[in-house]
């Protein structure tokens, strides 16, 4: 088939697959498809977008998928943008089905994108953004050299993921002036003292505290924009570099803690949709054989097609068709399917999805567990419903990233970082703790500490920018 | 709502090289780490053992993306089963130390390495990047040539990356002044121009390199060990990069004998030690064929220095005169489990001469500085290397 006559068939299918979309009420963007060669799609997964900055580390992500396809492992049929419009490329040598199958699963993320709450306030430009941004980050090897901007990369990369998404729900602060701290001295301390604060913030601030300054005023969870603002060490094409990786995680992350939901509700339209479009037989083998890989499933991790379309699927048979019970406790009519997933999709993130609709029928009948290591083997260890579901929203929270603030910005009076790990029962890799403090002093140009807890006992681990210490507290 | 707009194209990406310029960025660094942890790789044994296409694993440990992360060996992870799991079900196992490769990923806990893919052959040329034969004489009969490249023509064709900006600049020049403008115009295929290379051959003195190992019953298997990896590296190290250098094996305990080099390196012996019938036999090979005024003579020689003592006399004069007709003689100790206080390298401390140096190795990792001792240029003969001129 000429090149030409492919991609009239193309438009010819998506013309009928958008118009079944819409019928079953998906709402996307403008869809713009791109038929790309294999190293060009790679690349676009590797760095996650076509126009990212240029790292070392994107190669080597590159070279790692390059590989699985050059060796058949494994094959990424499409990938898929949040913008509006929406692009979406795909894989030269997908056959007509596949790409049927993969427009119609495209067309559903993007309508995830475009209604889903969490991604309200991300960016619908960020092609531009990343390019401009690449573009300056090259300025910037020009001008201070290669070696020392992939370094100061290096180190910014290694935070990147601490950063407070919800600033993005809430409207963003603006920075505060600093200011003397509140003396909380002599204050009752519970819990939740901060309630009883609320709204009397000018009556705070007017009874400082002489002798005690504390920074930050609360733990910050954002160690890029804590590092962004306060470092005296960086320099402005440095702060650029960060404050860049930073806008770019916060783009990534409605998409992280998503996944589950956005593969499911994907799966679940293109099984939907495709089953609306008349295939002859080879056809539907070929699409049976193409879904059946796209869900399988694997011992030693969850595959999140299969768990979201499965939840999904719940959902609506649950709304649609209510148990007895369901229909007296919750005055469930029935009938309600539809609504109700659409409602999910846009309401929902993964955590919230996994907890209120991962119920004891599903993990039992997806026969989910947990699993750990014993010596050299990883066993089974927990098949109790509960137990499970609430292991895996545990692992999702976050979106699986440890949960780090800076309690202390001037800590020793010395403009010394301490930084510290909020501990929920799993304990930091030490090795790579011990590798990433000199980043973080890279960045802070001063002494850096993370206090974390090991064997339940609480520690503090420094680096002064010459060699690494740990005391137990 | 308004119909959202649906397009479908197909654009010419054959531009677009980011991935592969980070991905040979990636290459680089891998290199680079490589580079830095050459004495360890030089004693690795599953390279030792490879021949020379064949891709081995290089463990890295610098090139891991350190951020915060949790220790995943203390985490609970989630999986699915086929519908009949139950608890205390084994997912997987880790290889257990002593299985398969031993030491390696997964022992030790949070240390995991990335690992590299490389072939024997890139592995030697950097292992090799600054070595060369030291002292080396014009002969007279020359018949050991060295590939050397040469950038000395200019062609309209060629290979991207040799490109020659000053031409190509200067001919845009001048077919812009010939239409009687001035300034430098955009640059057209025709003006391409490209540096192109010649292959000489750069001719070098005969070479010979006398490789004497002990195989007496001392000798344990870390000893032997190390000399072969020091031995295996010099045979590839003059095969890469002479075009005509002769080896010759002798190996001994009490007695000596040239073996093939096959035997050199498989075959096991025992019996005591006299380090003096090696030095006697590659002064008989010597004598009988390759004349000192012909070739230029290198001697190395392994051993764990557990020499009978009233050998050590002997060795020494022996070595003397070893001196007198080789370029170089090299002496290297293995210092094993036992510490012994007399061995020859003692011994040795008695000869001063520059041409003759004497090593001791401790470890693996000596292997590789071994090398570099053995077969360091002077200044002036770095200079000429060949294809250090690229």
């Amino acid at each position: 088939m000429n090149p030409h006559e492919e991609i009239k068939l193309l438009e010819k299918a998506l013309t009928l697959i958008s118009a079944k979309a819409k019928e079953f009420n998906l709402d996307f963007y403008d869809m713009f498809f791109e038929i790309c060669p294999a190293d060009i799609i790679y690349t676009f997964g590797a760095y996650s977008m076509p126009t990212r900055y240029s790292h070392w580390t994107f190669g080597k992500a590159y070279h790692k998928m390059k590989t699985q396809y050059d060796y058949n492992l494994g094959r990424i049929y499409e990938m898929v943008i949040n913008s509006d419009p929406c692009y979406a490329f795909l894989l030269e040598g997908n056959t007509l089905i596949q790409n049927k199958l993969v427009m119609t699963h495209v067309l559903a993320h993007c309508d995830l994108f475009k209604n889903n709450i969490y991604f309200k306030k991300t960016s619908r430009n960020m092609v531009e953004s990343m390019a401009t941004a690449a573009d300056r980050f090259r300025g910037y090897e020009f001008k201070y050299g290669r070696a020392r901007v992939e370094s100061f990369i290096d180190a910014a990369i290694a935070l990147q993921e601490h950063i407070e998404p919800r600033d993005l729900m809430k409207n963003v602060k603006a920075a505060e002036p600093d200011q003397g701290q509140p003396c909380r001295a002599g204050c009752p301390e519970t819990p939740y003292d901060d309630l009883w604060s609320i709204g009397d913030d000018t009556e705070a601030d007017t009874e400082s505290c002489a002798n005690k300054k504390i920074f930050p005023k609360e733990p910050e969870k954002d160690l890029m924009l804590f590092i962004v603002q306060h470092s005296t060490e960086l320099e402005d094409w440095q702060r650029d570099i960060m404050s860049v990786i930073r806008q770019e995680m916060l783009y990534f992350w409605p998409q992280m803690e998503t996944k589950i939901m956005n593969e499911g509700w994907a799966s679940y339209w293109h099984l939907r949709i495709m089953r609306e479009i008349e295939l002859d037989e080879s056809e539907a083998v070929e699409f049976a054989k193409m879904h059946s890989g796209i869900i399988q499933t694997s011992r030693s991790r969850l595959n999140p097609y299969t768990l979201g379309l499965k939840i999904f699927e719940d959902i609506e048979k649950r709304w649609d068709q209510p148990t007895l019970e369901e229909w007296e406790k919750y005055g469930r009519p029935g009938g309600q399917g539809q609504e109700k997933i659409f409602e999910v999709r846009s309401v929902d993130n993964d955590i919230s999805f996994l907890r209120n609709y991962l119920t004891r029928e599903l993990v039992e009948d997806m026969d989910l567990y947990l699993y750990k290591k014993a010596g050299y083997d990883w066993k089974i260890v927990d098949k109790e419903w509960e137990n499970v579901r609430d292991a895996i929203v545990n692992s999702l929270t976050n979106c699986g990233y440890q949960y780090i603030v800076v309690l202390d910005g001037d800590f020793n009076k010395r403009g010394e970082l301490y930084l510290k790990h909020i501990y929920e029962g799993d304990e930091l890799d030490v090795v790579y703790l011990e590798k990433t403090l000199p980043h973080v002093f890279t960045l802070w140009g001063r002494p850096a500490h993370l206090e974390t807890v090991l064997d339940d006992k609480p520690v503090l681990f420094s680096y002064n920018g010459e060699k690494s210490s740990k005391r137990f507290l | 709502m308004t119909e959202p707009n649906l397009i479908i194209t197909r654009e010419d990406w054959s531009l677009h090289r980011k991935g592969e310029i980070d991905r040979q960025r990636h290459k680089e660094k891998v290199r680079e780490a490589i580079k830095k942890n050459l004495a360890d790789i030089v004693s690795e044994e599953s390279i030792i053992m490879h021949d020379s296409r064949k891709i081995v694993k290089v463990p890295i440990r610098s090139l891991h993306e350190y951020r915060f992360r949790f220790d995943y060996n203390k985490q609970k992870h989630a999986g699915q089963g086929d519908g009949s799991s139950k608890q205390g079900d084994i997912i997987f196992s880790e290889p257990r130390p002593g299985q398969g490769q031993g030491k390696g990923a997964g022992d030790e806990p949070g240390v995991d390495y990335y690992e590299a893919d490389i072939t024997v052959d890139e592995l030697a040329e950097m292992i090799f990047e600054d070595l060369g034969l030291p002292n080396l004489e014009q002969k007279k009969k020359p018949e050991m040539a060295s590939d050397a490249l040469e950038f000395r023509d200019i062609r309209k064709k060629g290979i991207s990356s040799n490109i020659d900006r000053k031409r190509t600049i200067m001919e845009a020049i001048k077919r812009n002044a010939m239409k009687g403008e001035s300034g430098t115009p955009a640059i057209t295929p025709e003006d391409l121009r490209f540096k192109t290379w010649e292959v000489t051959y750069k001719y070098e003195s005969n070479a010979v390199v006398l490789a004497m190992m002990d195989t007496s019953g001392s000798m344990g298997p870390f000893e032997k060990y190390i000399a072969r990896s020091f031995f295996f590296w010099m045979v590839r190290f003059l095969r890469t990069r002479y075009n005509n250098v002769h080896i010759v094996f002798l190996a001994h305990h009490t007695e000596a004998k040239e073996t093939t080099e096959e035997e050199f390196f498989t075959k096991g012996a025992s019996g005591g030690t006299r380090c003096s019938s090696a030095y006697k036999l590659a002064l008989e090979v010597i004598e009988k064929r390759y004349s000192p005024s012909d070739y230029n003579i290198y001697a190395f020689h392994f051993s764990d220095g557990d020499n009978l003592s009233s050998d050590n006399e002997n060795c020494i004069r022996l070595i003397n005169e070893l001196l007198e007709v080789c370029n170089m003689v090299g002496y290297g100790e293995i210092e094993g489990p036992y510490y012994y206080t007399s061995t020859l390298r003692n011994a040795f401390k008695k000869i001063k001469n520059d041409k003759f140096t004497c090593v001791t190795v401790r470890d693996k990792s000596g292997v590789y500085p071994t090398l570099k001792k053995f077969f360091s240029l002077s200044p002036e003969q770095s200079e000429n290397q060949p294809g250090s001129s690229l």
